[in-house]
């Protein structure tokens, strides 16, 4: 898993977006594939135009997620709301200003309400696991 | 035919730059640009002639009633009805077929009924029949598609049992582009004594609508894909029905005689627009059928026939480009496959070169599940599409093939 100052650092240098899509799917290609047994409509993560699982694991009062896509950009994207959340504490992964490290890294699109395209659902998720951890 | 580049002068939108790119609209399915005469119209109205409909009796009030009624005989004039009583404004097509749904069906279907639709409808056409189904203890009978989505006039005929009270079919399919045979699929159905109700969304944009020569019971469209406003739609019903009919919803502007305890409804349309309507939103829908008619709705047809051809020869220089709906003579719809590549992925790298196209179910996630998929990428066309547009998203797409190789 890429620590997301060492990925923020490497898309601060990429200037145009073909760049920056291609460092994404290369994120997204080291991200550890998920078992198929997990890529079920349990762990589906609903309102996105692609599959999108994502599976909790609490060990030591942290948290630690798995996630996978069937779209390539996608998996780009949840590489890096993996290095984000990854290993935290429910009171930690509150805390993230998600969409403020999405615009320093230039992709606040992908997040945007507008969009539509659901990676918001997988942030929500994960704010909900933390939220029922904590309890 | 018409001067297509003069033609999009009329749309301010196309004029613009998106993100420092142009504005490859290939979205016109889901909705449709609009035109200045449409824009202008709406304005000029909230600016200096707004008010109420039919209740006023100063001039102001007077005159924009006088519009909206207008704008209805220019609905009942572009589907050709008898009367312009015929013409309901709605919200927007699921709107009115609803109210077909909850004013007629419920009404008049029984336990053991049938009612047939097509495996191409969209969940407008679909949902409310399974919840009418779900109530009244009816049955919903789908007809198959081809393969390559075409209709089977078997497979209609197989599933028409006089069971069957009502057929509601798309004119033509908002993902395949296959254009339904709705006059014959009507006159088949009337054999057996149902009633017929056609989703004209898409058609009603590409195509002349005759209601008259289709002999359809009911009839729903939008206003936002024919080039007018959004909250806006029409249903079509024959006279005789309509009035058969109570009404959807109640409250304001729709009775005739009102106590404490009683209440006489209004005559149709009127029964079926209650509490204040969308005028402006109406007034722009006439507007911009007008729009449509000035430049001819043949010529339109015309257009967009070139438009399909052209899409097909230029499809081929893309390697793995699979249609979904791959008929020679459908509508300006394209539903595609690229190679293994998920149209999500292929959406990201088009919106980056100002293609704008849709991907997901398009509201007919049964359809796009029956054809194989869980999703689709479909590019759409509008009378202003241009080959150069074409040209845009041949080139978007082999490079989104290179990105994802």
């Amino acid at each position: 898993m890429e620590d997301i100052n060492v990925i923020s650092e490497n898309f601060s240098l990429l200037e145009d977006w073909e760049d920056k899509y291609q460092y994404l799917i290369e994120l997204g290609e080291k991200l550890p594939p998920l078992a198929d047994k997990y890529k079920t409509d349990e762990w589906k993560v609903s309102g996105c135009q692609s599959q999108v699982w994502l599976v909790p694991d609490y060990h030591d009062g942290k948290l630690s997620f798995e996630g996978d896509s069937d779209a390539i950009m996608v998996k780009g994207i949840i590489a890096v709301i993996m290095a984000i959340y990854q290993n935290k504490s429910a009171q930690e992964i509150k805390k993230i200003a998600v969409e403020k490290i999405f615009a320093k890294l230039g992709l606040q699109e992908h997040l945007s309400l507008s969009r539509r395209n659901g990676m918001m659902s997988m942030v929500d998720k994960i704010r909900y696991y933390a939220d029922s951890f904590e309890k | 035919m018409y001067d297509v580049y003069k033609i999009r002068q009329a749309f301010p939108i196309l004029q613009k730059l998106i993100d420092g790119k142009p504005n490859i609209y290939l979205d016109s399915a889901a909705s449709a640009q609009k035109p200045k005469a449409v824009i202008n119209i709406m304005n000029r109205i909230l600016k200096n002639e707004y008010a109420n409909v039919h209740r006023g009796t100063y001039a102001l009030s007077d005159k924009i009633t006088d519009k909206y009624e207008k704008a209805r005989i220019i609905v009942q004039k572009f589907l050709n009805a008898r009367s312009a009583q015929e013409i309901v404004f709605t919200r927007n097509a699921t709107e009115a077929i609803n109210l077909v749904a909850y004013s007629w069906a419920m009404e008049n279907l029984h336990q053991g009924d049938e009612i047939l639709i097509s495996e191409a409808e969209h969940h407008a056409n679909l949902i409310p029949w399974q919840i009418v189904c779900q109530k009244k203890g009816c049955v919903l009978r789908v007809f198959k598609i081809g393969d390559d989505g075409a209709y089977l006039p078997h497979e209609f005929t197989k599933s028409l049992s006089d069971k069957v009270k009502l057929v509601a079919v798309t004119a033509m399919s908002n993902v395949l582009g296959t254009i339904f045979p709705i006059k014959t699929i009507t006159a088949e159905a009337h054999k057996i004594g149902a009633k017929v109700l056609i989703d004209a969304c898409q058609a009603a944009v590409h195509q002349k609508i005759d209601v008259q020569d289709i002999d359809c019971d009911f009839l729903a469209f939008s206003g936002h894909k024919t080039y007018g406003p959004t909250g806006i739609g029409v249903l079509y019903g024959k006279s005789e029905l309509l009035k058969s009919m109570p009404p959807y919803q109640t409250g304001g502007d729709m009775v005739d005689k009102v106590t404490y305890q009683h209440t006489t409804f209004a005559e149709p349309p009127s029964r079926f627009e209650a509490g204040t309507p969308a005028i402006v939103e109406a007034i722009g829908l006439g507007e911009a059928l007008r729009y449509m008619q000035k430049i001819g709705l043949e010529n339109i047809t015309l257009h967009e026939q070139e438009l399909v051809k052209y899409m097909y020869e230029k499809c081929r220089e893309i390697k793995d480009f699979k249609h979904i709906g791959s008929l020679p003579n459908k509508g300006g719809v394209f539903s595609f496959q690229v190679g293994n590549i998920h149209p999500q992925d292929l959406a990201y790298v088009l919106g980056k070169e100002g293609v704008a196209i849709r991907i997901g179910h398009h509201c007919a996630e049964p359809l796009v599940e029956r054809m194989g998929y869980n999703s689709v990428a479909r590019a759409s066309f509008g009378l202003y599409t241009t080959k150069e547009d074409i040209d845009a998203f041949v080139k978007a797409v082999a490079k989104a093939q290179k990105f994802f190789k």
